[in-house]
């Protein structure tokens, strides 16, 4: 056991540090992280940069134009970035979740087609599993696709889909099979966000900022070639992409809590009204140093998680773990924030503290504890298949 | 980076479990438990030809020369099984003690290579009523250490002593007229020798507990926790032997809290384990309305709250344990991290435990209260978590500057 970077992980750290000091743009860093903050203007040059230096698809195979690099230089990278106040890589999801799956369940004819443009940043990728009436029981899919000839013809609603509207390629999960049992009837599918039929509509969230999207299905013609893996094996290439939303996660959490409760600190130690300090109340500090600790757990299990998965090729148990804690973590840390603000707390936009940092987190915290597998749904996770209590469905 | 325990260290945490399985199962726990002491006189001869004392102590000082990993595995499995043995006193408290103090020299004392050994066991003795409540507050310390022709002897009081009835020998923190040290106290010694010095005070002190001018005085208190009881020991002129000279307790003493925190973490974490499995393994077959009370998500959900604290808890208490085998400058904010939550999540891990179970976890006779007092006591032990959490906050919030409050992995510890 040990914590510290070997020499060639130091190595990695310090170019990458003074990469990052050469080439981010100075007044990135200190610009507010919300939704919108950094356009697709800005974004995918941003991206393309990273591409060019080698800093993305680190731990993908080199054959698949990667780096090839172990799973520790891609926490190693979010950690700088983070440190740095450096945008993501603008195709989040092709990066964690298509791609992967293209990797494991892919031709060669995919898997050349769709990677490289996908890693410069090219191409972007959304995703089309949720529905209207399937959330957390993503298996009740009913997004239907009948065969006709060499396409598919796809008619129904997926929702909650960040990057559609600019999106080239959607990850679809759809029923092509009625008769089947629930999880054998669906087949997975890479659509072209340009064919006739779809229908993109901005979805408003409580923040008031359209994050996500609904896209709308008429008719739409998906060459069977595009589709990954067997018709009917939908569901485990699915499981895939999320095994690998959840795998890649940790340490892009444990970075975004560092960021907050950097900020939160920063927020306490300010002299606010009669300038008292809201970091001089008892109550105060404890809630403070409450949100470093559980940082740094979150930090630890994700280094836990990240040796197994080096070690054995599997995140650990404790890997369940990360995004439930972080969640929590995150939603308590920002209501915190706000109520130290007093009645300013209020203010959203014009005289608000920081331009309406926290009012903005703590409405989007909110957020946190359903998308990417509700809380209820993770427990239900950790319970059954990790404690081994009997199924409650 | 890796954060994996060795090959090694996993034999060696497979074969303390299935010893402590062995020997101790939940029936002899109890029966030690309610027996006089708390504490089982047999265990400890068998502890050290396991090669559990001294594990950390430097081979120059007699000890195997390991790493302060390997016996965090230890507090862990002794934590999970309860042993009813004064291991944490001896080799949490005492021994970092009587390390530490071997290369001051001073040292004509013996209870190092005794404990070594295997015969002798100690613990330490810092709290008063008026005095010292951490181990590190040297400067309320009023128990007094004065010069005798044959060497040294100590009057006044100290609370709360870890396991004092069942250990031979008491580590006791004193004040001399140079200062705050260190001193040993043999509480199988007799009386002799001491019966000169500060002899007013000392015959008031002794009086009041009806003994000799010269006596070392156990008083055992009843211990929710009956497997780590705790006492008073009244000193009138007892004899002692120094160990750390006047004046250079507070660097010594704010090593020995680092491990104590850290290997209660471990401890913590063995508890918090041993609960989940208890009530996991229940509500997997306990049937109400017809179904398995583990299929309501009630009920499931507080498990895998279990679940999580454990795991937590589990991370920060490696982390905090790895900082101290390394001496890394962050290993007093680790070790605050990790005592606090893992003392926590042992107490939570115990209360869900115990609602998920229903009545029957509410029962004496059940195993979940012994793991539930132990959790409080080891919450309770050293600062609650909102004590630690201060030590934290000040870090954070009182520091001239604090950009990165993180550990910076990149320059190493």
């Amino acid at each position: 056991m040990d914590f510290r970077d070997t020499p060639e992980e130091a190595s990695f750290r310090s170019d990458l540090r003074s990469w990052l000091a050469a080439n981010l743009p100075a007044d990135w860093a200190t610009r507010d992280p919300k939704v919108g903050k950094y356009s697709p203007e800005e974004s995918r040059p941003w991206s393309r940069k990273l591409f060019d230096a080698g800093y993305v698809g680190l731990t993908w195979p080199k054959v698949y134009g990667g780096q090839g690099a172990p799973y520790t230089y891609q926490g190693i990278y979010l950690e700088e970035t983070a440190r740095a106040g450096a945008p993501p890589h603008i195709g989040g999801i092709g990066l964690g979740m298509a791609g992967p799956t293209i990797i494991a369940h892919g031709t060669e004819e995919q898997k050349s087609r769709y990677l490289q443009p996908l890693l410069s940043a090219e191409e972007i990728w959304c995703q089309g599993f949720s529905e209207p009436g399937a959330g957390s029981d993503l298996a009740g899919a009913r997004t239907r696709a009948v065969r006709d000839g060499d396409d598919y013809v796809v008619n129904g609603q997926k929702v909650w889909s960040s990057w559609a509207h600019i999106a080239n390629w959607c990850i679809l999960v759809v029923r092509t099979d009625p008769e089947a049992a629930k999880h054998r009837g669906l087949s997975y599918l890479i659509a072209d966000m340009h064919s006739p039929g779809i229908e993109v509509r901005p979805l408003r969230q409580i923040t008031g900022d359209p994050e996500f999207n609904e896209i709308f299905f008429t008719d739409v013609r998906v060459p069977v070639e595009n589709r990954l893996g067997e018709e009917g094996e939908g569901w485990r290439v699915a499981m895939t992409t999320l095994l690998h939303e959840r795998g890649t996660l940790g340490f892009a959490l444990t970075a975004a809590l560092e960021y907050a409760v950097g900020k939160l600190v920063k927020l306490a130690r300010t002299p606010a009204a009669a300038g008292r300090r809201p970091a001089d109340d008892p109550l105060v500090r404890d809630a403070v140093a409450q949100q470093w600790v559980d940082l740094q757990a979150l930090r630890y299990t994700n280094y836990r998680s990240l040796t197994s998965l080096i070690k054995n090729g599997v995140p650990g148990p404790e890997g369940s773990v990360a995004k439930l804690h972080w969640s929590e973590s995150n939603q308590r840390l920002t209501k915190l924030a706000l109520s130290l603000e007093g009645l300013a707390s209020q203010l959203d936009r014009d005289g608000a503290v920081w331009g309406g940092y926290w009012q903005y987190q703590q409405l989007r915290s909110r957020g946190n504890t359903i998308e990417a597998g509700t809380s209820e749904i993770l427990r239900n996770i950790i319970a059954e298949r990790v404690v081994g209590l009997p199924n409650s469905r | 980076m890796d954060f994996a325990f060795s090959a090694e260290q996993q034999m060696l945490r497979a074969a303390a479990r299935d010893y402590l399985t062995d020997r101790y199962p939940f029936e002899r726990v109890v029966e030690v438990a309610d027996g006089e002491l708390g504490s089982d006189p047999a265990a400890w001869p068998q502890l050290v030809e396991l090669g559990w004392v001294g594990l950390s102590v430097p081979e120059g000082h007699g000890g195997a020369g390991m790493s302060f990993l390997d016996e965090v595995v230890l507090f862990e499995e002794a934590g999970r099984a309860l042993l009813p043995a004064p291991y944490f006193a001896t080799v949490g408290l005492a021994l970092p003690a009587l390390a530490a103090a071997a290369p001051a020299g001073g040292g004509t004392d013996t209870l190092l290579a005794g404990v070594l050994a295997g015969e002798r066991t100690a613990t330490l003795a810092w709290a008063e009523a008026d005095g010292p409540v951490a181990l590190v507050d040297v400067e309320a310390v009023s128990v007094t250490a004065s010069r005798t022709p044959d060497g040294w002897a100590l009057t006044g009081t100290k609370r709360f002593v870890p396991d004092l009835a069942a250990v031979s020998d008491v580590i006791v923190v004193a004040r001399a007229e140079d200062g705050v040290g260190l001193w040993r106290v043999d509480l199988r010694a007799g009386t002799e020798g001491g019966a000169d010095v500060g002899s007013e005070v000392a015959a008031a002190v002794a009086a009041a507990v009806g003994a000799a001018v010269g006596a070392a005085v156990v008083v055992p208190h009843s211990t929710m926790d009956r497997t780590r009881r705790l006492g008073d020991l009244v000193l009138a002129a007892t004899p002692a032997t120094l160990l750390v000279s006047p004046g250079q307790a507070k660097p010594v003493l704010e090593q020995v809290r680092l491990r104590a925190l850290a290997a209660l973490a471990g401890e913590a974490v063995g508890v918090a384990e041993r609960c989940l499995e208890i009530a996991a393994e229940y509500t997997k077959t306990r049937q109400q309305f017809g179904r398995v009370i583990g299929t309501y998500q009630g009920v499931s959900h507080r498990i895998a709250d279990i679940f999580v604290a454990l795991q937590l808890a589990r991370s920060l208490a490696y982390w905090a344990a790895w900082a101290v085998s390394v001496g890394a400058a962050e290993a007093p904010l680790a070790c605050a991290a990790a005592k606090s939550a893992a003392g926590e999540a042992a107490v939570f891990a115990a209360e869900n435990a115990i609602q998920a179970m229903g009545g029957i976890g509410f029962t004496w006779d059940h195993p979940l209260h012994r793991y539930y007092k132990r959790a409080l006591g080891i919450d309770a032990f050293e600062g609650y978590g909102r004590e630690h959490r201060a030590d934290i906050a000040a870090a954070l919030l009182d520091a001239p500057t604090v950009e990165s409050p993180a550990p910076d992995t990149a320059t190493g510890a």
